[in-house]
């Protein structure tokens, strides 16, 4: 491929210690183990798992919000090329101008006193983007229209919108600055479904129109499949799946992805009973299964999977996997 | 045999900015052994229908006079609004009828063993003497498949994980052997592996126990694996009511419509996704007539904003109030 990534991870490793001791090293809580993905340049990538899989602290890594143990991220558009463990000072505030985050909770992160103008103001201020108070208003107008939001309730409070117009709000926050790359961590998770595809069409348009590069994680696989181009699905800190969409749901080679799939309530009252159960629970990061982490879970289980971390190796182009058995 | 009868259920709250309407004319019924899925968006008023046949409402809830919510109990009928003091609720409250909650962390008591809290409902509601309490409350975590049931018991709520909390909830809602269950929202917080195994075992104690469950979620896939009725709110009203196969697969009304446009569907990837125009009104700001035709596709003008519709049989116990169906058919 000619393109280069915009993002490209290398083993990352992220680690938080368990409380503290008094001599030597307190036990350690691996979230993210050794995890390396490629996201391209204008991409929506999807990521999935289940709680506890790591994928909000992956997220946060690459923005730097979490301290990275090992490994490296690289953030590489045509303008700046970034080595994201290793920002400083001046560096670290320009990549915090390239990348940005939209929140879960559209209710938690408005602020009640602020009206919705000064909140979707305040980036633009805090980084000192714009020179004079009519260039922040024509700024936030332009973004507000973007987001379908009525320019008459840029006066109002927060606490006078609905679920998806706060998420709204949000995004055109998140937006304003320009921002290259995206992080949607459950963006629409706390929305009702009538709202929820409002909220995945606007950001698919926008990413149309902005050129955005996006990362969106779910829980939801029906939700990522909609939206995404490329897929990558997590458990317990590793990738298990990465491939493109359409690969992914016609032809899921991890026996868990394959599960997450089945597990999904249909629509159709029919079709009961066919799915592939999983039994058991997501074990603890504390300290997570020897060989591959999903055996102890796993229908299609041998004795080498206890003993032996599965190989990362691709199946076909953008696809790759982390199963012996995968064909 | 119908175990429960709600008729011409009304029900608003006193505020500070004047009376909500919470929920307006909801009538439906249960029968015994049946699941009836009640699905709805947030504000619907799921919860708050279902929290009065329990009577859990706070005390600004004002039922009107023609309200009337019946249970068919082998001792008699209960007459659920007019029962007074705490000890004729008790009944309702954990006795004929038990619920479950969205979120297990909340609803178990942080400083007390899951053993203690199981067994403390179970003195109340049945004569067994403490040391039998503890051994069917053993027993029922076993049956929910709790892995070492006997150590669990001695556990609290903080060791065990989410689908654990939510298994030991059902367990406990179980124990006293209830001809209702009212489980709102019990998979929400769950993982979707974690949800397929409750749900397989919330539909296996329906045919062991023979009780009856309304089952609240706003998940419509969920309705269908699990329900054998459903009725669809919005805005405090049913707009549509049937059996599971029929509603899904020829909804009559534009809000289900609407609401099965907006799922994202695995099958069809290319398909945009439709969603419903506009949010959900406030409740202060309830519409006139048709509470859904601010945001219906196929309003009616001059009908639908100033007169509410009926609600209209379409067969098989299948039914919607819609003024658009009342047109179609006399045009057909």
């Amino acid at each position: 491929m000619t393109e280069k990534p915009l993002i490209r991870i290398k083993n990352l490793n992220v680690e938080f210690p368990l409380g503290r001791t008094l001599f030597g090293k307190p036990p350690m809580l691996r979230a993210v183990n050794d995890v390396s993905l490629d996201i391209m340049p204008g991409q929506f990538f999807g990521l999935v798992g289940e709680s506890g899989s790591g994928k909000t602290t992956l997220g946060r890594a690459i923005l730097r919000a979490v301290p990275i143990s090992s490994g490296k991220i690289t953030f590489d558009d045509a303008e700046v090329c970034y080595d994201v463990g290793s920002l400083l000072k001046k560096d670290l505030k320009n990549y915090r101008k390239l990348s940005q985050l939209i929140f879960q909770d559209p209710y938690a992160a408005l602020s009640p006193r602020m009206t919705v103008r000064d909140i979707i103001a305040e980036p633009l201020e805090v980084m000192g983007l714009t020179q004079t108070r009519e260039e922040t208003d024509e700024r936030v107008r332009e973004m507000a229209t973007k987001c379908r939001l009525n320019l008459e309730h840029l006066r109002r409070f927060p606490h006078a919108f609905s679920g998806g117009q706060r998420q709204r709000i949000s995004i055109a926050r998140t937006l304003v600055c320009n921002p290259n790359f995206v992080v949607a961590d459950e963006s629409v998770a706390a929305l009702d479904v009538s709202i929820q595809a409002d909220i995945l069409n606007l950001l698919r348009s926008l990413q149309d129109e902005l050129g955005i590069t996006f990362l969106f994680i779910s829980h939801d696989l029906s939700v990522v499949a909609h939206i995404c181009d490329h897929v990558a699905v997590m458990y317990l800190g590793t990738l298990v799946e990465s491939a493109p969409t359409r690969k992914l749901f016609d032809n899921p080679s991890h026996p868990y992805t394959k599960a997450l799939l089945s597990a999904i309530p249909s629509l159709d009252p029919d079709d009961s009973g066919k799915a592939q159960k999983l039994e058991g629970e997501i074990p603890s990061p504390v300290n997570p299964p020897p060989g591959c982490r999903f055996h102890t879970r796993c229908p299609l289980v041998e004795d080498r999977c206890r003993n032996e971390v599965p190989l990362w190796r691709e199946l076909s182009e953008g696809h790759s996997v982390a199963c012996t058995f995968a064909k | 045999m119908t175990l429960l009868t709600v008729k011409n259920l009304n029900l608003k709250f006193d505020t500070d900015e004047g009376r909500i309407t919470a929920v307006e004319n909801v009538s439906f019924e249960i029968n015994a052994g049946e699941v009836l899925g009640l699905v709805g968006e947030s504000g619907s008023g799921k919860t708050v229908t279902a929290k009065s046949l329990m009577r859990l409402n706070p005390s600004n809830a004002v039922y009107s006079s023609e309200s009337g919510i019946h249970l068919d109990l082998e001792s008699g009928v209960v007459e659920v609004l007019s029962l007074k003091s705490s000890r004729e609720l008790e009944i309702v409250r954990g006795g004929a009828i038990s619920m479950i909650f969205q979120e297990p962390m909340a609803s178990f008591a942080p400083a007390i063993t899951i053993g203690n809290q199981m067994v403390e409902q179970l003195l109340i509601h049945t004569s067994l003497s403490k040391r039998e309490c503890s051994e069917l409350s053993v027993e029922m975590l076993e049956r929910v498949g709790i892995d070492e049931a006997g150590k669990r018991f001695y556990q609290y709520a903080f060791e065990l994980s989410g689908g654990m909390r939510q298994r030991a909830m059902i367990a406990m809602a179980l124990s006293t052997k209830p001809k209702l269950l009212i489980a709102d929202e019990p998979t929400t917080a769950l993982d979707v592996t974690i949800q397929a195994q409750v749900l397989d075992l919330m539909k296996d104690l329906v045919s062991e126990f023979g009780m009856a469950i309304l089952f609240i979620t706003h998940d419509l896939g969920v309705i269908a694996q699990v329900a054998d009725r459903v009725a669809v709110m919005y805005l405090g009203g049913i707009v549509e009511s049937g059996p599971v196969r029929e509603v899904l697969k020829s909804p009559a009304h534009p809000y289900t419509r609407g609401l099965i446009n907006a799922l994202p569907k695995l099958d069809s990837l290319d398909e945009p996704l439709t969603p419903i125009p506009g949010d959900i009104p406030s409740p202060l700001e309830r519409p006139t007539g048709c509470v859904f035709h601010t945001r219906c596709p196929e309003v009616l003008a001059d009908r639908c904003d100033s007169s509410v519709p009926q609600r209209i049989i379409l067969g098989h116990g299948h039914s919607a109030s819609c003024f658009a169906i009342d047109s179609k058919e006399k045009t057909a």
